[in-house]
């Protein structure tokens, strides 16, 4: 475990009321992010890892309830943090996020100037405890702050490669490329100083060409500035590129945590050996997991994946299987793979 | 340059579509079942004076001719004679046009100021009791009928409370007319009492003609909120932690408005119709009351030259509403 971890997740359970019932998203998942390290949380669509990056940033659907654990970030208590003090001081400031889909990102009636401006209005790092105004739509932007944040924006600009910053600044959203809005989008995240940045899924909406380009430019940024990345992603790929750790998770569980090079060659949970097999690789036959994502409305009881596991037994439909492994290498399996077994390349 | 080029073209088409506007209602009066030349000759008229009447008219001849005719007068701005009040059209409805408009404006501002508002309350509180209150509200404020509206207003504040006039545009002598709305003559003469008892006369009868287009205003605010709350870009700024009302009322409701204007353009239209009959209502003596007298008169001038001068109102209306849209939304092209 990380010793003295920037966000630690514990035990986190999160339920949707839906038509059909309450849906089961998250149960119990543990996850942390060291300070200035990037962490993959990898897993299949509707794993439950778009849920839990929105409930880091406190932005869950009104129908979420959040049923248990804990999430706590640079010493404070998220999830009890009183609303007003989690809206300043941490939401948008402390913890940013580099959204899926940069088409849609912007308001396409306002300059992307503006918009980006409005942002430093509120979350600048320069923002004064004192500031005071009438409310969200009369309150002014300082003059004096509003020189040195919009210098320090185009500085961020000309660092992700945005040309004439100044003139970019003026133009709506439209007149930007994916890749361009992506990189915008990784300003404004950076902008204001944050400890976290939240990624959920972030070259996702991209060509193939620009999204390596994307994600090295985030990596290389973050680095710079010892910012921690929560990067959510389907890709293999894309966590190998860019992360430290990865987090895998399966319908609404994490099964295995693992530094990003021990993940790839020593997986340990029966499911990450067969995500990985499932990958194309020209020495191998593609070898799909068997069976289904199960329902989250009725998930099969202790692990959740042992409907599909080839090594279940009894104990695993019993309870869920405690942490075991050494170092950074968590597992959560009554019979996981030893160190040994080693996935072919 | 944008919003020119955009008016330059629009302008362009006013010609095509006044022209057309003339036609089509030019026949449609011709094919009423009542003779007016009758109907001025009185009824102890024989038919051969009748006829004569008619030459004189220049109403026997075929209808196509009378069209020409009546466009080459209106490029001189003449709208032809009343039959009935034998005064130039165009000098009566000139004469009573501000009154329209002071009324139809004030329509438009009630149902704008309250309208939008509501409709975005409705739509950022979907499903709660408020938002099932104004939509009952909203689809009732459709449904009642203008005439029946203005009588029970009358009743209430004019007859049993007491607090506003009947009728009429203004208690004793009007001030000076400089611009011809009695309310800002009375802020030009500097007469507060005179400002209050325009803005009083003329409370209920815009009230009554603003309900239904403040309906429809709400309708199309929320549906146009909630239409764009749905939308990226609000989950995103959500994330970005900026307060929510500014979200809303900002951002949000920009998108929003591009349809509302739209609809707004198009509601004072049905103003311009609705005040036909408020206006004889409440004696407002705008081009309302003139267009009904000339209709119970068979009075084809008056009743064209009302048409003209509405289809006229309602384009440049339309005119500045695409502005508005352009000046609402940056993209272009839209136009």
């Amino acid at each position: 475990m990380i010793a003295d971890p920037l966000l630690a997740i514990s035990d986190l359970a999160i339920a949707f009321r839906t038509g059909h019932g309450v849906a089961r998203v998250l149960d119990g998942v543990n996850l942390s992010v060291g300070r200035g390290r990037i962490m993959g949380l990898v897993g299949e669509s509707g794993c439950g890892k778009t849920t839990l990056a929105r409930a880091v940033l406190s932005v869950l659907a009104p129908n979420a309830l959040i049923e248990g654990g804990t999430i706590h970030f640079g010493g404070l208590d998220l999830l009890a943090l009183p609303r007003a003090r989690l809206e300043t001081e941490v939401k948008g400031r402390r913890i940013t996020f580099v959204p899926q889909d940069p088409y849609g990102a912007f308001n396409p009636l306002f300059r992307v100037g503006d918009q980006m401006m409005e942002v430093m209005k509120w979350k600048s790092p320069r923002r004064q405890p004192y500031e005071r105004g009438f409310g969200p739509l009369l309150t002014r932007f300082p003059r004096a702050r509003y020189k040195t944040d919009r210098e320090a924006l185009i500085a961020l600009l000309n660092e992700v490669q945005i040309p004439d910053p100044e003139r970019a600044l003026a133009k709506l959203p439209g007149a930007f490329s994916g890749g361009q809005r992506q990189r915008l989008l990784i300003a404004m995240a950076l902008m204001t100083n944050p400890d976290l940045i939240i990624a959920d899924e972030p070259t996702t909406a991209l060509d193939v060409t620009i999204q390596a380009q994307i994600l090295k430019l985030l990596k290389r940024l973050a680095r710079e500035r010892g910012v921690s990345i929560l990067l959510t992603t389907h890709d293999l790929g894309t966590a190998y590129e860019i992360c430290d750790e990865v987090t895998v998770m399966y319908a609404g569980q994490d099964v295995e945590t693992a530094p990003v090079a021990a993940f790839f060659t020593h997986p340990r949970h029966p499911y990450t050996a067969r995500l990985l097999e499932s990958l194309p690789s020209p020495n191998r036959e593609i070898k799909e997991i068997g069976g289904e994502v199960p329902s989250l409305l009725a998930p099969p009881q202790g692990c959740r994946f042992h409907p599909r596991c080839e090594r279940a037994s009894p104990e695993c439909t019993a309870s869920r299987p405690a942490k075991s492994g050494t170092g950074g290498h968590i597992v959560r399996c009554f019979h996981p793979l030893t160190m040994a077994a080693e996935v072919a390349p | 340059m944008r919003i020119l080029a955009l008016v330059a073209k629009r302008l362009f088409w006013f010609v095509p579509t006044a022209a057309g506007l003339i036609a089509v209602v030019f026949f449609i009066s011709r094919v009423i079942p009542s003779d007016p030349v009758a109907l001025i000759a009185g009824e102890t008229a024989s038919r051969a004076q009748i006829e004569v009447l008619r030459t004189k008219l220049g109403l026997d001849r075929p209808l196509p001719v009378q069209l020409v005719d009546y466009y080459r007068q209106l490029l001189k701005g003449d709208l032809g004679t009343s039959l009935f009040t034998t005064r130039p059209v165009a000098d009566d409805l000139f004469a009573r046009l501000p009154a329209t408009i002071e009324l139809t404006v004030a329509a438009m501002l009630i149902a704008v100021s309250i309208g939008i508002p509501l409709g975005v309350i409705s739509a950022t509180r979907r499903n709660s009791g408020i938002d099932h209150g104004l939509r009952i509200a909203s689809v009732a404020g459709l449904a009642i009928a203008s005439f029946w509206l203005a009588l029970i207003l009358q009743l209430l504040f004019s007859m049993k409370l007491g607090v506003l006039p009947l009728q009429g545009r203004i208690a004793g002598f009007p001030p000076r007319a400089v611009t011809g709305f009695m309310t800002i003559d009375a802020l030009i003469a500097g007469r507060a009492d005179r400002f209050w008892s325009a803005l009083a006369h003329l409370a209920l009868p815009a009230i009554t003609l603003a309900v239904p287009a403040l309906a429809t205003i709400v309708r199309f605010t929320r549906a146009g909120v909630l239409d764009t709350l749905g939308r990226p870009f609000v989950d995103y700024q959500r994330a970005t932690g900026i307060p929510r009302a500014l979200i809303v009322w900002k951002y949000v409701l920009r998108n929003a408005l591009t349809s509302t204007v739209t609809q707004i353009g198009l509601l004072f239209g049905i103003l311009l119709a609705g005040a036909v009959v408020i206006e004889t209502v409440f004696q407002w003596p705008g081009i309302g009351t003139y267009a009904f007298e000339a209709i119970l008169h068979s009075d084809y001038a008056a009743v064209m030259g009302f048409t003209v001068y509405a289809g006229g109102i309602f384009m440049l209306v339309n005119l500045l509403v695409d502005v508005v849209h352009g000046l609402i939304d940056p993209r272009g092209g839209t136009a």
